[in-house]
């Protein structure tokens, strides 16, 4: 997608303003299950502006990874914890003002920051799938290693913490 | 040879006797009889080398002045080199040699008097740690291992008065000798450690050297403090007044260690620590006074409380004071000849005496008031003769030993002072008078009934005939062979006899024995009118000038007193601090419990509300919008 | 003109709904899920940044590849965890949890 076209500035706020939006859901919906349904909507919203940004890489592994496994866990998360009235199943606790004084806060700062920064932005590069892979197995291999293990872990420890231990059972 | 040997391996001496120690505690507690043979071989062997160190003295000139060294560092750290080594000079040959004589002597008349006591070779161990001890202190080089051995020989001085533990008289006793000489102690300790201090060394011979400069220098009043400190320790050690009180309860040990306490090892230890630090204290005329006339207070003290005890060794005890304060009045006077002459030959006949009063009381099973004896002299002959050449001795009749020593000391001090001059004569002839009546009232008088005294075997007569040949010659033979030549201070001293001083000396010996004669010759009847019209000065010298009560009333009053005060002060002040400080901790505490709530999304937001601040600061401190156009 | 911005405040604000989501949920997995948008925010930013700025594009896509994998990895444990601690202490509400202090 052609940056700095119409299209592009049409395409990136029909996507922030589905991401945003679907993430208010999230966070304020009284409905768990809701709120769930509405991260993945985030995902792919988040997906689609990564398409904006002609990383088309990264927007595969965001609907793969994230809409597809993640919202799946945790829906399934959901499911397994969850016994009272979906209704009001995400209720927020005592601390809704100062949440919100915290959260605006930092996004008081950040957003003065962004905007009082003079980015000095280049000409720009696009990435194929090819240069990610190239150098997740050249530069970039102990971290990728690594990367492995840890998800080897977790997959196990989620296991282990699944199942529960003698003491539960 | 032998001569060489011994001076080399002078440090073999104390070894000995603590190898023996450490042998039979290990080894040989349930075999007795080995125990004391190892024991007297042990100190037989420190004895012929103590002989040869002594012939090496002689006949290698080593004198004051070029003392015998050996020395090696025992621990060094910054500002702390601390020595071990040998010292031998003529002081150091004699007392190794009146040391070793005394206590093999002891050793030996122990195996007769401790037969049958269940701890038997365990008193053979103590005995020989506390000879090696006494002997380790002699050739020290330095005050901090002269401290150490000094330490040593209170401990066992506490194991052997405790002896028979059973006894709460005696435990109390070895706690009190251990604790009144802990006070000196103290002093003792301050005063070495000024002395390092200020000079950076404890080496005799460093301080020989450096403090009469010091006080040519900067006056004597700083060093006399100090002096003064040092002499605590041998105040207590040596039991002069005010701290002489331990001595005549030492007495509840057994005898022969008596004899060890009071010939050899404990109480001379005070007297020769001035001695051996006598270039410091010479210089100092104040602490020399007072060295002076302490001791002179101390011999007329004791010699009047000796006047009126009736257990045997409680008079001897006393008169142990008192001939300790003639040694200090010979020291306070400059004659460190005089003193250690003295405190050779007092070492003979005390020993002599104390063995006497060891064998009677073996004889009596333990009988100590020498007005129930009586006519001893028939049932124990040797005894009453030994004794009697030993009183002769004390008394200072010509030719005994303790004429001699003591008229040098009279001489002495006369030449500085004359109060001084007849305080000591004074005494003299109260010493001649108590020992002429236990003499008289314990050998002779009429004969106890009940009693049936038998002589004591060999191996107790044997030391004592030894002690009582010295007794009569080791006065006139050192005198005419030069002591005064190798065991002194300053300048050699050829002290002739002062005729004048020597018969009036003379003459108040037989005025005391005179005057016990008129008094006990003829029974107990008139000695009880005459302490009856005595009145209150006989119950003064009967109950020891109440020094005992003295210091009972201090410690129930004013030490109690200051204790509960104290007590006060810990539980309210201290504690209150201690306490008050934990309280407003707690406080404190409850307070800030408040922000732990275990609340995570609390924890979460404090810390971004934090972040945010943070960045708030930095991003405006550094005077700067925040980014800067860095990016 | 779209730019770098935009995606940046995107970014933010999303950062922003996550965390006050992390703040003020009741329910452990709604907590997880914010925790998710904020990563997501920080992800964009990423992108946005090696499409815009680095002279090396890759490095910033491999590193928001990485952030992806331990997300997963970490909403894998997370919700295992608030399984085990439902199954343990039969509740999902942080409030419930102040096992933290002492």
């Amino acid at each position: 997608m052609e940056s700095g076209g119409l299209m592009h500035t049409l395409a990136f706020f029909l996507l922030s303003g589905i991401t945003l939006a679907a993430a208010m859901g999230v966070v304020f919906k009284r409905n768990l299950v809701q709120s769930a349904f509405l991260l993945s909507v985030t995902f792919l919203g988040v997906a689609g502006l990564y398409m904006t940004l002609e990383a088309e890489f990264m927007a595969a592994v965001q609907a793969l990874v994230y809409s597809g496994a993640v919202a799946v866990l945790v829906v399934i998360g959901v499911m397994l914890t969850h016994r009272e009235q979906m209704s009001r199943s995400n209720p927020p606790n005592k601390m809704l003002f100062a949440g919100a004084f915290a959260a605006l806060s930092v996004v008081g700062v950040m957003v003065w920051a962004i905007l009082a920064t003079p980015w000095k932005v280049g000409k720009g590069s696009v990435v194929t799938a090819g240069d990610i892979g190239r150098r997740f197995l050249t530069d970039f291999a102990p971290p990728f290693e690594a990367v492995a293990l840890l998800l080897l872990a977790a997959l196990i420890g989620a296991v282990v913490l699944f199942k529960g231990g003698k003491a539960q059972s | 040879m032998w001569v060489d040997f011994s001076l080399h391996h002078a440090w073999l001496i104390p070894l000995l006797p603590a190898l023996a120690f450490a042998i039979i505690s290990f080894f040989l507690l349930r075999s007795p009889q080995l125990a004391s043979r190892l024991a007297i071989a042990a100190m037989g062997s420190a004895f012929l080398i103590a002989l040869g160190v002594g012939w090496a003295v002689v006949s290698k000139g080593i004198t004051v002045e070029a003392p015998f060294v050996m020395k090696t560092v025992w621990f060094s750290m910054p500002g702390l080199v601390a020595g071990m080594g040998v010292l031998i000079d003529p002081i150091a040959a004699m007392m190794l040699f009146v040391v070793s004589l005394i206590s093999l002597l002891v050793l030996i008349y122990s195996t007769g008097y401790m037969t049958g006591d269940p701890g038997y070779a365990r008193f053979f161990a103590f005995m020989s740690l506390f000879a090696a001890s006494m002997l380790a202190m002699v050739i020290a080089t330095n005050f901090l291992q002269l401290f150490v051995f000094w330490e040593l020989v209170g401990l066992c001085s506490y194991l052997l008065i405790g002896w028979y533990f059973h006894k709460i008289s005696a435990r109390e006793a070895g706690k009190k000798a251990f604790m009144t000489t802990r006070i000196g102690d103290f002093g003792l300790l301050l005063g070495i450690l000024f002395l390092q201090i200020a000079f950076g060394t404890l080496d005799f011979g460093e301080l020989a050297v450096k403090v009469p400069a010091y006080v040519s220098q900067n006056g004597a009043a700083l060093m006399t403090c100090v002096a003064l400190l040092l002499f605590a320790g041998p105040v207590a050690k040596s039991g002069q007044f005010p701290l002489h009180v331990w001595l005549p309860d030492a007495m509840e040990g057994p005898t022969p260690v008596s004899a060890l306490i009071h010939a050899a090892t404990m109480v001379v230890a005070g007297v020769y620590l001035v001695a051996r630090a006598f270039a410091i204290f010479s210089v100092l005329p104040g602490a020399m006074t007072v060295i002076a006339w302490l001791g002179c207070f101390t011999a007329l003290f004791a010699a009047c409380i000796a006047l009126t005890q009736r257990e045997i060794k409680r008079i001897l005890a006393f008169s142990t004071i008192s001939q300790l304060g003639y040694m200090m009045l010979a020291l306070g006077v400059g004659s460190l000849t005089a003193s250690m002459f003295h405190l050779m030959t007092h070492a003979f006949f005390k020993a002599l005496l104390f063995l006497g009063a060891g064998s009677i009381l073996h004889a009596l099973h333990d009988k100590a008031d020498i007005f129930e004896m009586g006519g001893l002299r028939k049932s124990m002959p040797a005894t009453c003769a030994m004794m009697g050449i030993a009183v002769l001795a004390i008394a200072g009749i010509p030719p005994f030993a303790g004429f001699f020593s003591k008229d040098e000391i009279l001489v002495a001090a006369a030449h500085v002072s004359t109060p001084l001059y007849i305080g000591a004569s004074f005494t003299a002839f109260l010493t001649a008078f108590y020992m002429a009546r236990l003499f008289l009232v314990a050998f002779f008088g009429e004969e106890n009934p009940h009693d049936h005294p038998h002589e004591s075997g060999m191996s107790m007569l044997f030391p004592m005939g030894v002690l009582a040949v010295l007794s009569i010659f080791a006065g006139a033979v050192p005198f005419a062979l030069g002591f005064g030549d190798w065991v002194r201070f300053g300048p050699a001293h050829h002290a002739g006899i002062d005729w004048g001083i020597a018969s009036a000396s003379t003459l108040i010996a037989l005025a005391g024995f005179s005057l016990a004669w008129l008094i006990y010759g003829g029974g107990a009847k008139r000695s009880d009118a005459i302490a009856k019209q005595a009145g209150v000065l006989y119950s003064l010298s009967l109950n020891k000038f109440y020094v005992d009560e003295l210091y009972q009333w201090f410690n129930r009053n004013i030490v109690t007193g200051l204790a509960r005060v104290l007590y006060w002060v810990d539980l309210n002040v201290v504690d209150g601090i201690v306490d008050g400080a934990a309280q407003k901790s707690g406080a404190v505490g409850a307070i800030l419990r408040r922000f732990q709530t275990g609340q995570t999304q609390q924890y979460a937001a404090v810390m971004l509300i934090a972040t945010v601040m943070l960045a708030l600061i930095l991003a405006f401190s550094a005077g700067a919008v925040a980014g800067g156009g860095k990016i | 003109m779209i730019g770098l911005s935009h995606y940046l405040l995107v970014g933010a604000v999303l950062f922003g709904l996550g965390l006050f989501g992390l703040l003020t949920k009741r329910n452990l997995i709604a907590v997880l899920m914010s925790i998710e948008l904020m990563l997501n925010s920080v992800n964009i930013n990423l992108v946005a940044f090696s499409r815009y700025t680095a002279t090396d594009a890759a490095a910033g896509q491999v590193f928001s590849l990485f952030i992806i994998a331990v997300a997963a990895a970490e909403v894998a444990v997370g919700l295992a965890l608030a399984y085990a601690i439902y199954r343990g202490r039969d509740t999902v509400s942080i409030d419930d949890m102040n096992w933290l202090k002492w």
